[in-house]
């Protein structure tokens, strides 16, 4: 075998030109792959991540809906027909969720659940002279809101622990707040849906990089959002929660509903188009990178058909003096996979290098206020794809030339001079 | 018949393109061990084809061949060439050295490929057959930067390496001058006499074949006569 290395060394060195010209076509290959892998899936998680960071796996809530045993299913001549006569409507009385202190408290013990945040939702009028502006106020509570769905790091302007510490205080909608022409420590007039007047001091700015959403949310505190509702402070309208194994959201969810007598939505029903658009990037970047990689095989297939036309001689006399015909076919062998290697490695640091130099250059955009430069992911897979198929093409670009340098006749090449 | 090395037994040839010709016909000969033979013949009248017959390299073809009393008809590939590297040693008309390597490496491959010595071993070996060959100082120099004589015996010191129990050359003074013909002809002669060391040499140059032990002489794929020197 060390004698095998040595005279595939040897080739290889003997035209280090080629040889170069051939680990160079992968090298590139193997960087495009890493570095535009790593850029899309950045790429990926980023917009994931501007739809999931803030979206519970589940949410509780009661949902206005109408009954679904009507009366007239009741009526056994009728139960299999099909009902036109829908008697009871819906009853949007109670948005409440019923005994939510030992629902949480249920929660909080599941193993599976990594963390609950209640929350208030309510519809409000902003009194600006003499228009309103509809929107929604989230009544939270800051703390788990920006441990389980990074709420802070939206709050571009201002602070959002100041809801805690400043009562009756609420951070805006950004794009809400320009509409009301309003800027921190200014005071907004606020009516509830039930007609009672507040007004509320302005601590911040919410911004989501969704402008339609940052035209009517707006945030306050549990308490406050209680207090505009003239509830108790046993009152919330949702329960998010956050779980381990994002797969099994809509599992959990289903039993929550009938475990807790609510209505739960999943993250998948939610997001479906979400993880369909990220998948079919993926399945873009991924294709072009293969191409990449294949294009770079033919490069070795047709330097080692060169070179087994030039070692012809080379090749007979090795056989001439005993080397058997698989010899022949590792010596090439070996040469295909240690340009392979080598341009790979190379391939990878410079990817990583060039990921690193994308990293660095400036992104900003109005609508994602948490990211500065473009997002590159590191992820190890995209490395171990990339060094995968490295050896993987290179082996099959060396396979054929290797068999036909094993087939070579040295009495036709020794005969033929 | 205890030191035959080689013994062929019938061997017909045919080429089959464009058309079915019979180019070796009933070849049927035995060579002992110590004896310097050659084979002469016109151009096309099948010795090269029947040299390259006995070296295992060509198989296909009918009838036997036995190297070391040991039937070389129908091996696989492999095996073929382990007795190549092991009981044949090579010298052709064009030198086909391994040009990536030097003097020194070119002699050891067939020896490190046998692997039955130790790498320094081989060294030692090969040095010692360039000495006998007084090529000793071109050890160290790139096959591609030697002269056509050089070249040759640097052939001759791979043929030996592995102690082969036949060497076989494929006019391997056709591409000489006289002078180095002249050098190439003197080591064969020494190797037969002194080491007594078989070979089997395929040439047209009738005063080479004149001046061996044993001639073969063939016609049209047959062998019309033998003709045994007196010692």
């Amino acid at each position: 075998m060390k004698l095998i290395v040595s005279i595939a060394h040897a080739l290889l060195f003997a035209r280090w030109r080629q040889t170069l010209v051939a680990a160079i076509g992968v090298t590139f290959s193997i960087t495009m792959f890493v570095a535009l892998l790593g850029f899309m899936t950045g790429l990926n998680d980023m917009m994931d991540s501007l739809f999931l960071n803030r979206t519970p796996h589940i949410r509780l809530y009661n949902e206005i809906k109408p009954a679904t045993l009507q009366p007239i299913q009741q009526a056994p001549p009728y139960r299999n027909g099909y009902h036109f006569i829908h008697s009871v409507k819906a009853s949007g009385s109670r948005q409440e969720l019923y005994n939510s202190l030992a629902i949480m408290e249920a929660l909080r013990i599941d193993p599976r659940v990594t963390g609950i945040a209640p929350k208030i939702t309510m519809q409000a009028f902003f009194n600006d002279g003499a228009i309103d502006i509809a929107a929604s106020v989230n009544g939270i509570q800051e703390q788990q809101e920006s441990t389980l769905f990074h709420f802070a790091e939206y709050v571009v302007k201002g602070e959002a622990a100041a809801l805690v510490k400043v009562p009756n205080s609420i951070i805006l909608g950004k794009a809400l707040a320009e509409n009301l022409l309003v800027d921190i420590g200014e005071v907004v007039q606020l009516t509830t849906a039930g007609g009672e007047r507040f007004p509320l001091k302005i601590v911040g700015f919410w911004q989501s990089g969704i402008q339609d959403f940052d035209k009517v949310q707006s945030f306050t505190s549990l308490a406050t959002a209680q207090k505009l509702l003239g509830k108790t402070a046993s009152y919330i309208t949702d329960i998010q929660i956050k779980i381990k194994d994002i797969d099994a959201a809509p599992a959990m969810a289903r039993e929550y509903a009938t475990l807790f007598n609510t209505s739960a939505q999943d993250l998948q029903t939610l997001n479906a188009e979400f993880e369909t658009g990220s998948f079919i990037r993926s399945l873009i970047s991924y294709a072009v990178g293969i191409t990449l990689l294949i294009v770079s095989g033919f490069g070795i297939y047709n330097i080692l058909n060169m070179m087994i036309y030039e070692k012809m001689d080379s090749i007979a006399i090795l056989k001439a003096t005993g080397f058997a015909g698989r010899d022949v076919k590792k010596v090439f062998i070996y040469i295909a996979m240690s340009i392979g290697f080598w341009g790979g490695l190379a391939g990878l640091i410079l990817g990583w290098l060039l990921s690193l130099g994308i990293d660095q250059l400036p992104f900003e955009t109005t609508s994602l206020p948490t990211i500065t430069t473009y997002p590159v992911s590191y992820d190890p897979l995209i490395y171990t794809i990339g060094a995968v198929f490295s050896l993987l093409s290179t082996y099959i670009a060396g396979w054929l030339p290797s068999r036909k340098a094993s087939k070579i006749d040295p009495v036709i090449i020794i005969r033929g001079k | 018949m205890g030191n035959t090395i080689l013994e062929a037994r019938h061997i017909d040839k045919y080429f089959h393109d464009p058309v079915g010709v019979k180019v070796l016909s009933d070849i049927s000969f035995t060579i002992d061990k110590g004896e310097f033979v050659t084979v002469t013949g016109r151009s096309g009248c099948g010795k090269s084809t029947l040299l390259y017959i006995l070296s295992t390299m060509d198989t296909d073809y009918a009838g036997e061949l036995l190297i070391d009393n040991v039937s070389m008809t129908g091996k696989p590939e492999p095996e073929l060439a382990r007795v190549r590297n092991e009981k044949i040693g090579f010298v052709f008309q064009f030198h086909y050295l391994l040009n990536e390597f030097t003097v020194l490496q070119n002699v050891m491959l067939p020896g490190l490929k046998l692997g039955r010595y130790t790498k320094q071993e081989v060294q030692q070996r090969a040095m010692e057959r360039l000495t006998m060959l007084g090529i000793e100082k071109l050890a160290c120099k790139k096959a591609n930067q030697v002269s056509g004589g050089e070249k040759q015996r640097i052939a001759i010191a791979r043929a030996l390496i592995n102690d082969p129990h036949i060497i076989m050359g494929d006019e391997p003074t056709g591409n000489l001058d006289k002078k180095n013909s002249e050098v190439v002809f003197d080591i064969f002669k020494r190797l037969a006499e002194e080491y007594k060391q078989t070979l089997l040499i395929v040439t047209h140059d009738q005063e080479f074949a004149a001046r061996t032990q044993r001639n073969i002489q063939m016609e049209d794929g047959k062998i019309i006569q033998y003709s045994q020197k007196a010692q």
